[in-house]
C-alpha cells in the first residue's frame, strides 16, 4: 500500500510534482501514466526516499521510506535500468545490496535464477545489453522479497519477448497480493497489464480510477459517415439533432444520433452511403485527449484549433 | 520464460541469525556491503596497484641515484642527509593514487547511478557515509603502511658503505614510516570527502588536485612572509615534514600537522554528511 496526501516537488519556481494525493492498493497492477515529464519519475523518488518532498508526504506500507527497519524487504524499486556500476558483476551487486538487509547469499542466486541470468551472473554488468540491464534491475527489486514493487518505464527499450516476461512479471507478483505500480507514458501497454490507472499531467492528478473506467469514460463514441453527398447528409442530420462534423478525408463523424437513425435519414433524403460505422476514439487517443491540457512540450499538429476544443472535437483518424 | 509466479518461496523472516537486529538495519551488513563494493570493481585495484608502485619504485629510484652520486655530495649535503626521506619520496606520487580511489569510491555511485540502488537499501544516509568512510580508510591504511615500509626497507637496501643507511630503531625513523603511511590513509579520506561534496568524478579530483598541488604553486606568487605564515597550513607542507627524520623549517612538527590534515577531514567529511542528508539523490 502507497498512501500520497498532497505530495509536491519544487525545483526553484518550476513545480514538477503538484500536490499529489493517491493510494496504491495491493492485489493489482496500477498504472501510473503521464506524458513525459509529468512528474512520474519524481513522484516515483519520493516514493523511495531518494528526492525530498518540498510540501506533503508519502508512505509505503504505513511509513516514510527511511522509516521502514528493512527497506528491500518491503519495497522493491526499478527506477532507472542502469542504477548500477558497471564495472561490478551482476552477482556482486546482487550481493553488496542483500548484505545491507541481511539478506542470505542463498537469495541472490535465487532471483538470479528468477530473471536467468544465471550464465552471466560473473560478469561485469557494463557488458550487458539493455533487456539484461533490465532483468538485473527486476532481480535487485525482487532480492528481499518486497510486498511493494515499483517500477519506472520497465517496458522501455525492451524487445517484444522482453515486454511479455515484464507484462507477466507484473501480473503474477499483482496476483501474489502485491502492490504493484508501475509508470509509463504509453497508454497501450497500460491497458494491457494494469487494472487501475493513476494518470498525471504537469505534476496534477488528472484521473484516478479502474482502467475500464477510464476506457468507457474518455473514449468518445462517434458514427463515420461517408457519402458522395456529405454536405446534403450533413444538413440532413444536423435538422435531425445530431452534431456533424467534416473530416479532412471527406467523411463525417457524427455523434448525438443513433446510427440507424443516421441511415434511415440517409434513406430519407436519399442519399447514397458508402460507409456507416460506429467509432471509438483508441486508448492512446483517449489518454491523449485527457492530458493534452498538461503536456508540457508539444507539437504543432497538437496545437491544432480541432483538437484544442475538447467539447467539440472528435478525434481524427479513430479506429 | 513463464513467470506467473515467480517470488512464492522467498525468505523474508532471516533477520534472526544474519546480524540485523530487528527494527533496523545492521551496521555490519553496512559495513560488509561496502567492502564488497570496493571489492568487486577494477579500479580499486589498480589505485592501489598504482599507489605501491610509485611510493616503492620512486622511492628505490631515489634512493639508488642518491646512493650513486654520494660521492658528488658537498660535506654539508652529507651532513644534513637524510636516507629515511629519500626512500619515502614516492610518498607525493601517491598522494595522487589515493586521492583519486578515495573520490571514485563515492564519486563512481553518482556517476553510474548506483548511489540510487544504494540509498533504497539504505535510506540512513549518515550510515552510508560513515561506513564508505570507515571501510575505505581501514583498507588504506593497511595497504599505505604495508607500501611505506617495504619502500622504506627497499630504498634503505639500495645504500652501500659509506652511504649511511637508516634503521627503524634509530629515533624519528619509525614516525616517519608509520606517519607517512597515515598520512596517505587520511588525506584518502580527504579526498573521499570532496567526492562527496562535489559528487563529480572529473570536478572532484581537479579540486584534489588542486588543493594539493596547485595551491603552493599560487602562494609562491606572495612575499615570503605570506609564505612562511600559510605554508605550514598545506597538506605538502605535512608531508615533507613526516617523511624527514630530521625537523623541517616553517612547518608545524609531524604528528600536529597531521592532526591538522585529520582535522580539515573531519570537517569536510561532516559538511559532506549534511550535504547528503540533505540534497536529492
Amino acid at each position: 500500500m502507497i498512501e500520497a496526501r498532497g505530495l509536491t516537488k519544487n525545483y526553484g519556481a518550476t513545480t514538477a510534482v503538484d500536490g499529489l494525493t493517491f493510494d496504491v492498493r495491493p492485489g493489482m497492477v496500477t498504472g501510473f501514466l503521464g506524458p513525459n515529464g509529468s512528474g512520474k519519475s519524481t513522484t516515483m523518488r519520493m516514493i523511495m526516499g531518494l528526492d525530498h518532498p518540498s510540501a506533503g508526504a508519502v508512505t509505503v506500507n504505513g511509513r516514510r521510506y527511511g522509516e521502514l527497519p528493512r527497506p528491500l524487504c518491503e519495497v522493491g524499486g526499478l527506477l532507472e535500468a542502469k542504477a548500477i556500476h558497471p564495472g561490478r558483476s551482476a552477482f556482486n551487486h546482487l550481493w553488496c545490496l542483500a548484505q545491507t538487509n541481511g539478506i542470505p547469499r542463498s537469495r541472490v542466486n535465487e532471483v538470479i535464477e528468477l530473471v536467468g541470468l544465471r550464465d552471466v551472473a560473473r560478469r561485469r554488468a557494463g557488458t550487458f545489453s539493455l533487456g539484461m540491464g533490465q532483468r538485473l534491475g527486476m532481480a535487485a527489486a525482487l532480492l528481499g522479497d518486497p510486498s511493494v514493487l515499483l517500477f519506472d518505464e520497465p517496458v522501455n527499450g525492451l524487445d517484444p519477448e522482453g515486454i511479455r516476461w515484464v507484462r507477466n512479471l507484473l501480473k503474477g507478483l499483482a496476483a501474489e497480493g502485491r502492490t504493484v505500480f508501475v509508470s509509463s507514458h504509453l497508454m497501450s501497454e497500460m491497458a494491457l497489464t494494469a487494472d487501475h490507472l493513476i494518470v498525471i499531467g504537469r505534476g496534477r492528478l488528472i484521473a484516478d480510477l479502474p482502467v475500464a473506467e477510464f476506457i468507457a469514460q474518455s473514449s468518445r463514441q462517434f458514427v463515420r459517415v461517408r457519402s458522395p453527398e456529405a454536405d446534403r447528409l450533413a444538413a440532413a442530420l444536423r435538422n435531425a439533432g445530431a452534431s456533424v462534423l467534416s473530416e479532412p478525408d471527406g467523411s463525417l463523424a457524427v455523434t448525438g444520433l443513433p446510427i440507424s437513425s443516421i441511415g434511415v435519414e440517409a434513406g430519407r433524403s436519399g442519399v447514397v452511403l458508402h460507409e456507416l460505422s460506429p467509432q471509438a476514439a483508441s486508448l492512446e487517443e483517449a489518454f491523449m485527449e485527457l492530458t493534452h491540457d498538461s503536456v508540457e512540450y508539444r507539437g504543432d499538429l497538437l496545437g491544432d484549433p480541432a483538437l484544442g476544443d475538447p467539447a467539440g472535437s472528435i478525434p481524427n483518424g479513430a479506429r | 520464460m513463464s513467470a506467473t509466479s515467480p517470488v512464492t518461496t522467498a525468505p523474508t523472516s532471516q533477520a534472526a541469525g544474519t546480524g540485523a537486529s530487528p527494527g533496523d538495519l545492521s551496521v555490519r551488513g553496512v559495513l560488509a556491503s561496502e567492502w564488497t563494493k570496493l571489492r568487486s570493481v577494477r579500479s580499486t585495484v589498480w589505485s592501489l596497484a598504482a599507489l605501491a608502485v610509485v611510493t616503492i619504485g620512486l622511492g628505490a629510484l631515489v634512493s639508488a641515484v642518491t646512493n650513486n652520486r654520494w660521492r658528488t655530495f658537498s660535506f654539508a649535503d652529507r651532513l644534513t642527509f637524510d636516507p629515511t626521506s629519500r626512500s619515502l619520496r614516492g610518498v607525493f606520487l601517491a598522494q595522487l593514487a589515493i586521492g583519486v580511489l578515495g573520490i571514485l569510491v563515492i564519486t563512481s555511485e553518482y556517476g553510474t547511478g548506483m548511489i540510487r540502488s544504494t540509498l533504497s537499501a539504505v535510506p540512513n544516509r549518515p550510515l552510508v557515509l560513515a561506513a564508505k568512510a570507515i571501510v575505505f580508510g581501514l583498507v588504506a591504511l593497511v595497504v599505505s603502511e604495508a607500501v611505506t615500509f617495504v619502500a622504506f626497507l627497499v630504498g634503505q637496501s639500495l645504500f652501500t658503505s659509506p652511504v649511511p643507511h637508516a634503521t627503524l630503531g634509530q629515533p624519528g625513523v619509525l614516525r616517519a614510516v608509520v606517519g607517512s603511511g597515515l598520512y596517505l590513509a587520511v588525506l584518502g579520506l580527504l579526498a573521499l570527502g570532496i567526492g562527496s561534496l562535489i559528487r563529480h568524478t572529473a570536478g572532484a579530483i581537479s579540486t584534489f588536485v588542486g588543493l594539493l598541488l596547485i595551491l603552493p604553486l599560487l602562494l609562491q606568487a606572495f612575499p615570503t612572509s605570506v609564505q612562511t605564515a600559510l605554508g605550514k597550513y598545506l597538506p605538502l607542507t605535512i608531508i615533507q615534514a613526516m617523511i624527514r627524520v630530521q625537523p623541517t623549517p616553517k612547518a608545524f612538527a609531524p604528528w600536529a600537522g597531521l592532526a591538522l590534515l585529520g582535522g580539515y577531514t573531519l570537517v569536510v567529511l561532516l559538511a559532506a554528511g549534511v550535504l547528503f542528508v540533505k540534497r536529492d539523490a
